[in-house]
């Protein structure tokens, strides 16, 4: 998304949790779903079920759309016994994360946990998604090619 | 056509599987090769599967390739029939590869252009001499880090774009055609012929790509820009009724540069050739770039004489699990259509005589 587009979107906060849970590993959510305290029972109202969703790109980068080809995506829907209903929609084939990642998405929507989900779920995981984005940007980056000068190789 | 109806080989076949898996394992002195191994040491293979199986899954590739004992075609045909038995659940926003997270940047046009040159994973440069230190567990040397950090980096297009020299994107707010929905017709326009390229057999891909570059269908190209990384994906589920980002592909994208003589109504400027695949695969999307902007001719005004410029030609042949399918079939008992030949042969004999 474009930051013009994101400044637009109506729920830039959850849109960010959304994004960091459906990076997460199913283990690592449930761990730190631990340190949560007790949590409300769930029912599962969808799911999880496997499905695709058609990816687009635009030709020549900016310009119309086409159907670049399909990727596996596992959506699930749950409620919480306190009424909040979470929803994920997760890359990949794996159910227990697309669960994970609903539940966490209702209990953030509750204004009693949300500060707690967030410190002990939300940021970990995104600092750890962000520390392996730098760490692959930081190889890329030393595979920079440094020109040196023909001219003053030749003096 | 006619096939003849056949009894009596299902011994035969169960024997002929059954030998098949055992090949397939081979000897088992040897510990057996894991899904997980495929998918993380043999990545360019799970990547080709990935863009002809037109399917993003590196786990589902790799168990492909492994099911079918490396044969790459045989994997992506597993990955299409597999695709039929889900589900689509929505299509994506168009992937932003303007803000990809690069990970291999090179451009043949600018040396010093914004950004820099930034290798990345590359086969290029290697002198391509059998490693024999890889037939025993060699150690792997750690990772170096840059202590700066990458800069923004403008596409290539939208650099010459400012300058008003390069034909600028043009979009279209319609719904793309989608060649796992409906047929393949012709005229077909570009938003189709990129999804067939982008799923095509990279071999012909490449080898049509070769022949405009040996002068059929020639169109003078520069390789702009070719970029590799991370992107991420976006849908707008109806029950949200906001866009939200489900994960991240890995995608290379290629922007050829090719020369224009101009027309009545447009300047001379340089066009372009589009090329964008699932995974880390240079050669196809360059291959790709190529081919698009080949049939592109007719729209530009040039003359359609080569093979990579008949839309028709490539686009039915770029299928690799079509071609296989029709290839292969002529394996299959044909016994009552050679009877009638040989009677043929036969007759025309006997009335020469």
């Amino acid at each position: 998304m474009t930051d013009s587009a994101r400044s637009t979107h109506p729920d830039p906060a959850r849109r960010r949790w959304m994004a960091v849970l459906a990076r997460a590993e199913a283990d690592r959510i449930a761990k730190l779903l631990a340190h949560c305290g007790n949590l409300p029972a769930h029912t599962i109202i969808r799911g999880p079920e496997g499905g695709l969703v058609m990816v687009r790109g635009r030709a020549g980068g900016g310009g119309s759309a086409f159907n670049l080809g399909e990727m596996t995506v596992t959506r699930c829907t749950v409620r919480t016994e306190t009424g909040f209903i979470g929803h994920a929609y997760v890359a990949g084939r794996e159910e227990r994360r697309a669960e994970l990642a609903a539940l966490v998405d209702a209990l953030m929507q509750d204004n009693d946990r949300n500060t707690e989900v967030e410190t002990r779920v939300i940021t970990p995981l995104e600092r750890q998604q962000m520390e392996r984005k730098a760490e692959r940007a930081s190889n890329a980056a030393a595979t920079r090619v440094q020109f040196f000068a023909m001219q003053t190789m030749r003096t | 056509m006619a096939y003849v109806a056949v009894k009596g080989g299902e011994k035969a076949i169960d024997n002929a599987h059954a030998w098949l898996a055992r090949e397939r394992r081979g000897d088992t002195v040897h510990p057996v090769l894991s899904v997980a191994q495929i998918e993380e040491q043999l990545g360019r293979s799970v990547d080709r599967v990935m863009a002809e199986g037109s399917l993003y899954d590196r786990e589902l590739a790799a168990l492909a390739i492994k099911q079918a004992q490396g044969d790459l075609i045989e994997a992506a045909f597993l990955i299409r029939a597999y695709r039929t038995t889900l589900p689509r659940f929505a299509h994506s926003r168009p992937v932003e590869t303007a803000a990809m997270r690069i990970e291999r940047r090179v451009s043949a046009v600018f040396k010093d252009l914004p950004g820099g040159q930034v290798l990345g994973p590359t086969y290029d440069y290697t002198h391509r001499l059998l490693d024999f230190s890889l037939l025993d567990d060699e150690a792997v040397a750690p990772a170096t880090r840059s202590p700066h950090p990458l800069e923004p980096m403008p596409r290539v297009p939208d650099i010459l774009g400012q300058e008003g020299l390069i034909e600028p994107d043009t979009s279209a707010e319609q719904e793309p055609g989608d060649l796992t929905r409906e047929p393949l017709t012709f005229p077909a326009d570009r938003d189709v012929r990129l999804q067939a390229l982008a799923r095509g057999d990279e071999g012909f891909i490449l080898g049509l790509g070769y022949s405009t570059q040996r002068g059929y269908g020639g169109s003078h190209p520069f390789a702009g820009e070719i970029r590799m990384g991370e992107v991420s994906v976006e849908i707008e589920p109806a029950e949200l009724g906001f866009s939200i980002d489900i994960g991240d592909l890995v995608l290379t994208e290629c922007q050829m540069v090719n020369q224009f003589k101009g027309s009545k109504t447009v300047p001379p400027q340089f066009t372009r050739g589009y090329g964008l695949i699932f995974g880390f695969g240079e050669r196809k999307a360059m291959s790709m770039a190529l081919v698009d902007r080949a049939m592109r001719a007719g729209e530009l005004g040039e003359d359609v004489t080569a093979p990579a410029q008949n839309i028709e030609f490539v686009l039915y042949h770029s299928d690799n699990i079509e071609a296989t399918g029709f290839v292969e079939h002529l394996k299959l008992p044909h016994y009552v259509d050679f009877q009638s030949e040989l009677q043929n042969v036969r007759r025309m004999r006997e009335s020469a005589a």
